[in-house]
């Protein structure tokens, strides 16, 4: 018996076709899978253990899908709650759950999964010699382990086949990683391994795997030779081309895909069209290997304040980086003397918007443009003392001539106050795998009875 | 000489995770990817993106006729010193790349 797995969009609080998601509930699918996370919009929802999306978005798609899997009857699991799966988000979700289920009047089994890992478990399997660097890996000593805001571990297939054991109809799962939400129930059916991957990794981003993107809804049906993905908007199309192309998106190699315990190789698959819309892949390989769980992690690198102001005069313009220099030059000297902050003590960049601002050194191109966006940012140890080094540069910007002996220019500050705070910034500190002997023993479950009438 | 942008159908950039940028180039046709495979080396690849050759992983996949390159990112993505959070910029850098043997647009 196949599989079928109905993935409805490739995040949550990214939208999808509700009429795409009504035709994909009426092909009867055995479970509903959707995404909730990525670190692809930096670590600051790591960090923080936020969400990136808005609540209310989530909560109006969260509803669309809970009064899907009702009438439907089969489970509904939400991978890397909350944009980056930490315990907290995971929570966040659950009350978004446990809101929508009294407004529907839905009893519900809800399993929550919780990949957050404690930094001495982490600091422990490293001192054992249970951390696998990946490539590239950034340094990390016990200290660095402790100091870490967020660490959380990637859930395979075993974890999600776990929660689903529970009987539950709503799985809330942390940190996951993108495919195995939708290979977890084809590999427990007993479907093969390699195109219950591939197959996940296809359908992962929703519709992206098709012509139509923004659609979001596709259906994959996985069985013991093969899968075919099928887009649930009438007017989008899979073709062999589009979906082997989604093997190159996000990805370093278009062949491999590391996942806990193995990895996809797809060397060998072939894609065939069946018709107009539907595509065949087959020849996918599972490689097995020891079970590890990759790891995330983020860690405070200080305190942001940014400021801009605006160049417009023709000689600035032209000499925008030698000024950059000299307002430089002037503002080290009195933010030691007067704060009492060597230069090696906090950051202050001034990146020139319409020069190279995105690439820096990168930049080829060169330019004579109207105006130059002065983005200064100013990282310290304290927001208080980021906060302090921007005013006292906030006259120099605004003034800064060019040489000695020129009249004192004055640009253009859009904001009042010219600066920002930007709190707490953070960086991604882990790029390591865990080893582990059982894949649960690094993730618990929480299984709640909720619903209408209950305490929940 | 023609820029690989005006060439091919479509050149994108992306984060591969936080600690690798992956550049996509989608020749558009058979003729084309042949074209570019050869004049596109891997040396220059690597200049633009400011690493040397043996930084880039290439891949060449004929079926769809792309050549595709993937790096580590000297800033891992969202540190103080990245200043682009999904490494879509990439891509403007060999957009511009200048293409020996092709012909740019009439002036």
């Amino acid at each position: 018996m196949p599989t079928r797995v109905l993935i409805p969009s490739g995040v949550l609080g990214l939208g999808f076709d509700t009429d795409a998601l009504a035709r994909g509930i009426n092909g009867k699918p055995d479970i509903i899978c959707i995404d909730g996370g990525s670190t692809d919009s930096g670590p600051h929802s790591l960090g923080t253990g936020t969400s990136k999306y808005a609540r209310g978005v989530c909560k109006a798609e969260w509803r669309a899908l809970m009064r899907a899997r009702a009438e439907a009857g089969v489970p509904l699991v939400i991978g890397s709650a909350g944009t980056c799966g930490t315990d907290a988000t995971v929570d966040w979700m659950f009350d978004i759950t446990r809101e929508v289920a009294h407004e529907l009047g839905q009893s519900v089994r809800v399993a929550r999964l919780y990949s957050s890992q404690p930094p001495d478990r982490i600091a422990a399997a490293h001192s054992a010699g249970r951390l696998i660097a990946i490539d590239p890996a950034p340094e990390i000593d016990a200290e660095g382990i402790a100091s870490m805001s967020n660490i959380v571990a990637l859930a395979g297939a075993e974890q999600i086949q776990a929660a689903l054991a529970t009987g539950a109809d709503i799985v809330i799962a942390g940190r996951t990683t993108d495919t195995a939400l939708i290979a977890a129930l084809p590999l427990q059916n007993g479907e093969a391994a390699g195109p219950a991957w591939h197959a996940a990794k296809i359908a992962e981003c929703g519709a992206f795997c098709t012509t139509r993107p923004k659609s979001g809804v596709v259906m994959v049906e996985i069985d013991d030779s093969g899968f075919t993905v099928e887009p649930m908007d009438p007017t989008a199309a899979c073709t062999p081309e589009t979906v082997f192309a989604h093997m190159l998106y996000e990805n370093a190699d278009p062949f491999r895909l590391a996942e806990p315990g193995g990895h996809l190789d797809v060397t060998d698959a072939r894609y065939d069209a069946l018709g107009d819309r539907r595509v065949r892949a087959e020849g996918a390989q599972w490689v097995p290997r020891p079970y590890t769980v990759k790891l995330e992690g983020a860690r405070r690198v200080g305190f942001q304040t940014m400021m801009l102001a605006i160049l417009r005069e023709k000689r600035y313009v032209r000499n925008a980086r030698l000024w950059a220099e000299r307002l430089r030059e002037m503002l080290l000297p009195r933010i030691e003397a007067q704060l009492g902050c060597p230069p090696d003590t906090f950051g202050m960049e001034t990146r020139l918007i319409g020069i190279d601002a995105a690439l820096g050194a990168l930049e080829q191109r060169v330019a004579d443009p109207l105006e130059v966006g002065v983005l200064m940012i100013i990282t310290a140890e304290t927001q208080a003392l980021a906060e302090d080094i921007a005013r006292l540069a906030n006259p120099f910007l605004l003034h800064c001539p060019l040489t000695d002996d020129e009249p004192m220019p004055t640009f253009a500050f859009p904001l009042s106050p010219a600066h920002s705070n930007r709190g707490a910034v953070f960086e991604f500190a882990l790029n390591h795998e865990l080893a582990l002997d059982d894949p649960m023993e690094a993730f618990r479950l929480e299984v709640t009875e909720v619903g209408h009438g209950q305490a929940g | 000489m023609a820029r690989l942008g005006e060439i091919v159908d479509s050149v994108t950039s992306k984060n591969a995770g936080p600690f690798w940028i992956t550049i996509d180039i989608r020749c558009g046709d058979p003729e084309r990817f042949a074209a570019i495979r050869q004049a596109l080396t891997t040396e220059h690849a690597a200049a633009c993106c400011g690493v040397p050759p043996a930084e880039l992983k290439r891949f060449e996949i004929a079926p769809l006729s792309v050549i595709k390159f993937s790096l580590r990112r000297t800033s891992v993505q969202g540190a103080p010193t990245d200043r682009d959070m999904h490494g879509a910029q990439h891509a403007n850098l060999f957009r511009e790349l200048e293409i020996p043997g092709h012909e740019g647009p009439a002036p």
